[in-house]
């Protein structure tokens, strides 16, 4: 079965599910009769990003978002399911391959200090792709696109002599920036790239990134665990929660109009920049351990409007009245209680 | 008397390149029971001011002026001996990753008793039951239990919940903590928070919070000071520095804060960056971001002058307006 793609759609991924084996070693398993760990990271989902738009996943840490933003750059091999980028299945392509289509794909991450060579200088950390993917064929060439690079992300073509170490952090991720610009991507994989930055500097960074995306017209994934950054950056938004995805649509109807406890519960946890009035309902709990997630709804457990059905059932992605899709029986069964919106504006 | 003040501190990091202010002449002041926000980006001295306070710079860095006073009585020129047994009776400490303030090989029931049996000269029996309690009240299921259990076998936000239990037992008058929920998820962060309010406003603790995080100022602290490139740009109270701040570092950092319900395009940006600690610029160390730096700022360093609630170092206000 081949999955069909919507023309609109620039990446489709469906049913997709990624599980580590994260059992003991063999001898010790067998010694202290240990059964086989399995942790599912990411499990069974589902989404469309649309061409040019900004496809949001947001969540709390370990709930499988960076294990789909790999999943989709072949970083890793799904346990089941299918990608498909505009039109091609690349569900079991090996990273980097086919050149002509993984080019069409890149991305950044949180620590971009991580991620660029530091024995590299700048011209030549921004120049090897654009020699390997054959994009520029002379030294001159290369070096005039490495200026326009840099000044593309509000660098200035001295910092091509440089090393990374000499860049503040905001720097450093206008530089990966400019990496993944080389090769002229459609599709932009954003693994929280603003999360280690400062608030000063994070602006910086999400009004780069949007003009970019305006010149461009690339499609991005942005990863965030930061529901504000996410209110600025989305079009369409899925929130995560254990390896599922629990609510997904577009971004206003969300923040709108919730319809699953947990991204309510996220919402509430916003710290708000006001003074005295409402302060941050506290929530119960934590998230469970992903390895035996608790059955039915893994959300169960923290959830106020939980019953039996939630506890055995596993509730199922439905769309809602307001356009967005949520998986919660109390959704389903109209036990929802009304949102009172955020006094927002 | 104020419980805690500082008086003008300057702190320096001898390096291969000649030293380093890292804190560049700081004053404040901290009432009993007040918790103080200091805010600012990373590299501002917010860590190191912490530090001065407790006894923890680091050698070589060291306080190199200034006094820092506890109810009158300096305690930056203690023996590290004194100095020690002021920290775990008189200040605690809380940090950003829990693991530093628990030993591995002690159970979590092991460090709250040993720490009141020293600081409060409780028996052993006593301190045990003190101890349930304190897990109890810091919101750990199932305290008898967890309290013979090792800190890893606590997820990080039930550490963190340790560790306050660690720094309050001792019955300080003086918390430090440095960006205490920055490691932990959102959902977590708001329960740390409330919980560390509510006790040190139910004890009578003093707070000095260290955080980059303005929601969590917003909405814990009493007041708040706002570090700029080692020194002290602006302090007033909570309502005044997050929702009509004076300094222009300050209204811009508010204003770069993206917000849930904005509809404009683009986010307020600060241009440039915060300028290294070396070699500074004789006058505002804002100035060459400020969009309303006047020609005078380049020159003259401003001093902190009475405004609003506070004070504000900037010509904007005071005499030289
Ligand atoms: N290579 C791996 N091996 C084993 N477990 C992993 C691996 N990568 C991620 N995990 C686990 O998968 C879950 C999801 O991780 P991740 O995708 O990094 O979450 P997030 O990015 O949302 O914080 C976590 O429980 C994490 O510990
Ligand atoms: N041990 C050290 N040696 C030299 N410089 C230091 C040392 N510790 C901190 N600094 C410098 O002091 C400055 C302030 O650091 P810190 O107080 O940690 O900032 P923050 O506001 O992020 O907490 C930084 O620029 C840092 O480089
Ligand atoms: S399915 Fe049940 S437990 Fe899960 S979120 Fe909905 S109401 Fe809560
Ligand atoms: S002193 Fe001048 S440059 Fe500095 S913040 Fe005030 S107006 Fe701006
Ligand atoms: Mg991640
Ligand atoms: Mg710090």
């Amino acid at each position: 079965m081949t999955p069909q793609i919507a023309p609109d759609d620039i990446l489709s991924v469906q049913n997709i599910s990624k599980r580590f084996d994260v059992s003991e070693p063999f001898l010790n398993r067998v010694l202290e009769r240990r059964p086989r760990r399995i942790l599912t990271a990411v499990n069974d989902i589902s989404f469309d990003v649309p061409r040019g738009k900004t496809f949001a996943v947001v969540g709390e840490s370990g709930c499988g978002k960076s294990t789909v933003a790999r999943l989709l750059m072949g970083l890793h091999t799904p346990s089941a399911g299918a990608i498909r980028f505009e039109g091609t299945d690349i569900t079991h392509m090996p990273p980097g391959n086919p050149p002509e289509l993984r080019r069409r794909m890149q991305m950044i991450f949180q620590d971009p200090y991580a991620s660029l060579n530091p024995r590299w200088r700048v011209r030549d950390i921004i120049g090897e792709p654009l020699k390997n993917f054959g994009i520029c064929k002379t030294r001159a060439e290369v070096t005039r696109e490495v200026e326009k690079l840099l000044s593309q992300v509000g660098l200035i073509p001295a910092d091509a002599k440089k090393f990374p170490h000499e860049f503040s952090g905001g720097q450093r991720q206008r530089l990966s920036i400019a990496r993944a610009l080389t090769t002229r991507p459609e599709l932009l994989i954003c693994d929280e790239p603003t999360s280690a930055l400062d608030v000063s500097v994070q602006s910086q960074i999400l009004n780069l990134m949007k003009d970019l995306q305006d010149e461009f017209n690339m499609s991005y994934i942005f990863i965030s665990h930061d529901l504000a950054v996410v209110w600025y950056m989305a079009d369409v938004l899925a929130v995560m929660y254990l390896g599922k995805i629990v609510e997904v649509g577009p971004k206003e109807q969300i923040f709108e109009n919730p319809q699953h406890p947990y991204t309510r519960l996220l919402m509430e946890t916003v710290p708000k920049l006001t003074v005295g009035g409402t302060e941050r309902a506290p929530v119960a709990g934590e998230v469970p351990n992903p390895i035996s997630p608790p059955p039915g709804c893994s959300f169960h457990p923290r959830c106020p409007l939980a019953n039996d059905t939630c506890r055995s059932v596993a509730p199922a992605l439905n769309l809602r009245a307001g356009g967005q899709k949520s998986a919660c029986h109390a959704a389903d069964e109209g036990r929802l209680p009304a949102w009172l919106r955020l006094a927002a504006e | 008397m104020s419980l805690l003040e500082l008086d003008n501190i300057v702190v320096e990091f001898p390096t291969r390149r000649g030293p380093l202010e890292a804190v560049k002449g700081l004053s404040l002041d901290l009432d009993e029971g007040e918790i103080l926000g200091l805010v600012g980006e990373s590299g501002a001295g917010k860590s190191i001011t912490g530090a001065a306070i407790t006894g923890l710079i680091e050698p070589p860095g060291l306080i190199r002026s200034g006094e820092v006073r506890l109810r009158g009585a300096r305690i930056d020129n203690l023996p590290p001996e004194k100095m020690r047994r002021i920290r775990g009776k008189e200040i605690g400490a809380i940090f950003q990753d829990p693991l530093t303030s628990l030993n591995p090989v002690y159970t979590v029931g092991e460090q709250l008793i040993d720490t009141m049996r020293v600081h409060l000269g409780f028996d052993h029996k006593a301190a045990r039951q003190r101890a349930i309690d304190w897990l109890a009240e810091v919101g750990i299921p199932a305290p008898e239990a967890r309290l013979d259990q090792y800190p890893h076998q606590f997820s990080g936000g039930m550490r963190q919940r340790v560790v306050i239990a660690l720094a309050l037992c001792a019955e300080p008058k003086l918390i430090i903590a440095d960006e205490p929920t920055t490691a932990l998820d959102v959902s977590v962060q708001a329960q740390i928070l409330a919980l560390l309010k509510r006790l040190c406003r139910e004890n009578g603790t003093a707070v000095v919070l260290v955080t980059h995080d303005m929601g969590v100022i917003a909405e814990t602290a009493d007041r708040v000071a706002v570090m700029y490139a080692g020194r002290l740009v602006e302090i007033g109270d909570v309502k005044q520095v997050i929702e009509e701040p004076l300094h222009p570092y300050t209204r811009g950092l508010m204003a770069s804060i993206p917000q849930i319900g904005n509809r404009d395009r683009r986010l307020t940006q600060i241009e440039g960056a915060m300028p290294g600690l070396r070699n500074p610029a004789p006058g505002c160390a804002f100035a060459p971001r400020c969009p309303r730096a006047m020609e005078h700022c380049h020159s003259l360093r401003p001093a902190p002058q009475d405004a609003g609630t506070g004070q504000v170092a900037c010509h904007l206000y005071g005499e030289t307006a």
